[in-house]
């Protein structure tokens, strides 16, 4: 599978290369997961990268960006492997990768042996990648998962009036930063996080999962992704399951909710939050919308993009608008490049978005609830809208490093 | 049974005393302090349940796997794909027809078709090499990977299961008590109770075709010794392209099945090979009821694993796999 891939790539970069004497070109490495559990994230993540495109156009002065897809698996080896090809055969300058947390943590460590480059974090979300010895030339344009469960565990706590809810999640850093910043709110409002399972990611049969799930609980908040998510929900459907449902950043989103079948209708009316909400009125995120739906036929695409789509964007936006500031100026290590990615404040489609010394996003954050649209498609409803959302969430950092990083049982379930 | 009582008498005694705990556990009311020890009956319960009926599923796939391997030599590799291709073709017949049970029977008969293609278009031109038909399969493998890639994409697909089998089932087992006194029953998913005894009626089926029919007798004397059967006057070819598409056509229907209760993807292809190799190794290679003890036992593995040592369910199937070749390697049920 990835040998077909990876020899197509190679005889388009071979094509490309000997077109490329005409014009100078900037080379610029894209990742995404187009095989395995999260292949249908890595696909739209793809198509919010080709809208920003089409959006923003190719040209930086009179250079033109040059762009070379590699695929991964959502495993960190696989990252970077990936990553490495770029580097070392297509000779990339630029790097817009990676997709998953696991992958985000590897590739910025491996961006510290190849300091005079500069990575783009795509996608990957999980809070150790910026929090923990970042690297210098990396930058994150979107937030992290803590960051996008802000708002939630509030939400849960006063107005749903859940006081004791369970967690499923998969078994790697993107899931435990989701549930991190989910107990530490819900907890901090004194609701009880009773049971976290974790799940390997690919797990195909869920039923001893479901069987396990505690009855004696409010809800259940699930931390699942990609083809992981619809194998729950289809074996939940056959289980009869009727608890209430709370739900992750990539759960309760686009590649779940346009999935086929009827086993998503159990997510109607689910709680969750991420950082959009398909039915955002702002002006800019429906512009957005209008971009990537008429880039692709309605039968290639979600009905609404999916978070990976507007991660995508964000981070393709954010590599575009820094070079045209610099006008192409890659020279002295890339130095004045990087000066321009640091300053950069993003009118990106979810929110104005801005970078901390660690290079971490800091932007807006939306808790939502899932709505059938009267024709059976599925979207996020806003209920709440949180603007300026840090990466310590709003703790004073002093006190929010004493939590510790998140894992399969930090943060405890208790008030910080 | 008798002999194998009189000469292993200690094995024969453990086995009893497993099987006899097994069985309370299944059917008593668990006491508080076993509750406390192991967590809840229920749990227990389905997931004993999910490891039996995801045995009923490997053992779709192994059996077909097994008696090429039985009849022809032939480790086909390739089988896996078969597994795929079947659940494509059953996942594109339930969405243009709405129906279930045709998908099974267009799915059957496509792989079915695909073996006969194999055999006779493949396999018979190096017949009796044995190494260059692996080497073989697993290039056809690969080609077949990138093939339905290419058509189907990375995406997943979940074969609609139909209404009539959507939810669970109250099933005569007690669970727990209620504090009133009121027992609470399992609840189980109906489709893969289906799916189970569909799986249980095609092993008995085959066993029955294998043990009382006269080409049951033919591939019997085939596996044992197919050249004195050749040179009896039976056309053995077409024996063998009859063998082959019917083992095909098993892992098509597996596909299909596979497609329902879980979800059909690239990489599943061999995800189900590995889960044959394992469940042929164990059970033993070319035997029927050892496909059938093999599946249960790796299924079983993988459901109990993967609820009470959750970390390490993945190496639970291989160190059964590495322990049945340290002291029966031939496989459990194996003849020789």
């Amino acid at each position: 599978m990835s040998k077909c891939s990876i020899g197509l790539l190679a005889l388009s970069s071979l094509f490309l290369s000997g077109a490329a004497i005409a014009q100078e070109k900037i080379k610029v490495g894209v990742t995404a997961t187009l095989e395995g559990t999260y292949t249908v994230l890595g696909e739209d993540g793809m198509r919010g990268h080709q809208t920003a495109l089409n959006v923003l156009g190719k040209k930086i002065g009179d250079k033109e960006l040059e762009f070379i897809v590699a695929s991964t698996d959502a495993t960190p080896d696989s990252a970077v492997r990936a990553v490495r090809k770029l580097i070392e055969q297509d000779k990339v300058q630029i790097l817009l990768s990676p997709l998953s947390g696991d992958e985000g943590i590897a590739v910025k460590n491996f961006a510290k042996t190849h300091p005079e480059l500069t990575f783009i974090n795509a996608a990957s979300g999980a809070q150790e990648t910026t929090y923990v010895d970042p690297a210098p030339n990396f930058f994150r344009y979107n937030m992290d998962g803590a960051q996008w469960q802000v708002g939630l565990g509030k939400y849960a706590y006063d107005e749903k009036k859940y006081r004791k809810i369970a967690t499923v999640g998969e078994d790697y850093s993107f899931i435990y930063t989701q549930v991190f910043g989910l107990v530490l709110e819900f907890c901090g409002a004194g609701g009880q996080v009773t049971n976290r399972q974790w799940v390997p990611l690919g797990t195909k049969d869920f039923a001893s999962v479901i069987a396990a799930l505690p009855d004696d609980v409010d809800a259940i908040y699930l931390g699942l992704g990609g083809a992981d998510a619809v194998n729950f929900l289809n074996q939940y459907q056959q289980a009869g399951g009727k608890a209430h449902l709370m739900g992750g950043s990539i759960m309760i989103d686009q590649t779940i909710l346009s999935s086929k079948g009827n086993a998503k209708n159990a997510l109607v009316g689910t709680i969750a939050a991420s950082g959009q909400a398909d039915t955002w009125e702002d002006p800019g995120w429906q512009k957005f919308v209008k971009a990537y739906q008429d880039a692709f036929p309605p039968n290639k695409r979600f009905p609404s993009p999916s978070l990976l789509a507007t991660n995508y964007y964000g981070s393709t936006m954010a590599l575009i608008l820094a070079l045209r500031q610099v006008n192409g100026d890659l020279s002295n290590n890339q130095a004045k490049f990087r000066e321009a990615l640091a300053k950069i404040e993003l009118d990106a489609p979810n929110g104005k978005i801005k970078l901390d010394s660690n290079r971490q996003a800091i932007g807006t954050n939306f808790v939502t609830e899932v709505v059938d649209d009267g024709k059976g498609a599925l979207f996020s409803k806003v209920v709440k809208v949180i603007p300026n959302v840090n990466q310590t969430l709003g703790y004073d950092p002093a006190v929010f490093s004493k939590i510790g990083l998140p894992s399969r049982t930090v943060p405890e379930c208790k008030k910080y | 049974m008798s002999r194998f009582i009189e000469r292993h008498p200690a094995w024969a005694l453990i086995t009893i005393i497993a099987i006899a705990v097994l069985l309370w556990l299944i059917f008593s009311v668990w006491p508080p302090g076993l509750e406390e020890a192991i967590g809840r009956k229920r749990v227990f319960l389905n997931a004993v349940f999910n490891g039996i009926t995801l045995g009923g599923l490997y053992f779709l796939v192994a059996s077909g796997f097994t008696l090429i391997f039985g009849l022809m030599r032939n480790v086909n590799l390739a089988h896996g794909s078969l597994y795929l291709f079947g659940g494509y073709v059953g996942y594109a017949v339930s969405t243009s027809t709405g129906s279930w049970t045709l998908s099974f029977i267009v799915a059957f008969i496509l792989t079915a078709l695909v073996g006969v293609l194999l055999q006779v278009i493949v396999f018979r031109r190096m017949e009796g090499q044995d190494l260059r038909q692996t080497m073989v399969t697993i290039g056809l493998s690969i080609v077949f990977a990138d093939l339905m890639l290419w058509a189907c994409g990375g995406d997943f697909y979940q074969i609609q299961t139909p209404s009539w089998l959507i939810g669970p089932v109250d099933l005569p087992l007690i669970t727990a008590v209620k504090s009133s006194g009121e027992p609470v029953y399992l609840r189980y998913p109906m489709v893969r109770l289906v799916i189970f005894a569909a799986s249980v009626v095609i092993g008995v089926a085959m066993w029955l075709a294998l043990n009382r029919t006269r080409i049951g007798m033919i591939i019997r004397a085939g596996v044992d010794d197919r050249d004195i059967l050749a040179a009896t006057g039976v056309r053995i070819q077409l024996v063998f392209v009859l063998v082959f598409a019917f083992g095909a056509g098993l892992a098509g229907i597996a596909g299909v099945v596979g497609g329902t209760f879980q979800s059909l993807s690239p990489g599943e292809d061999i995800r189900f090979l590995l889960a044959s190799l394992v469940v042929v190794i164990v059970g033993g290679m070319g035997s029927i009821p050892g496909a059938a003890l093999g599946a249960l036992i790796i299924g079983l593995a993988e459901q109990l694993g993967s609820v009470y040592i959750p970390t390490y369910a993945i190496v639970v199937t291989f160190l059964i796999m590495v322990l049945v070749l340290a002291i029966r390697p031939q496989g459990l049920l194996a003849r020789r």
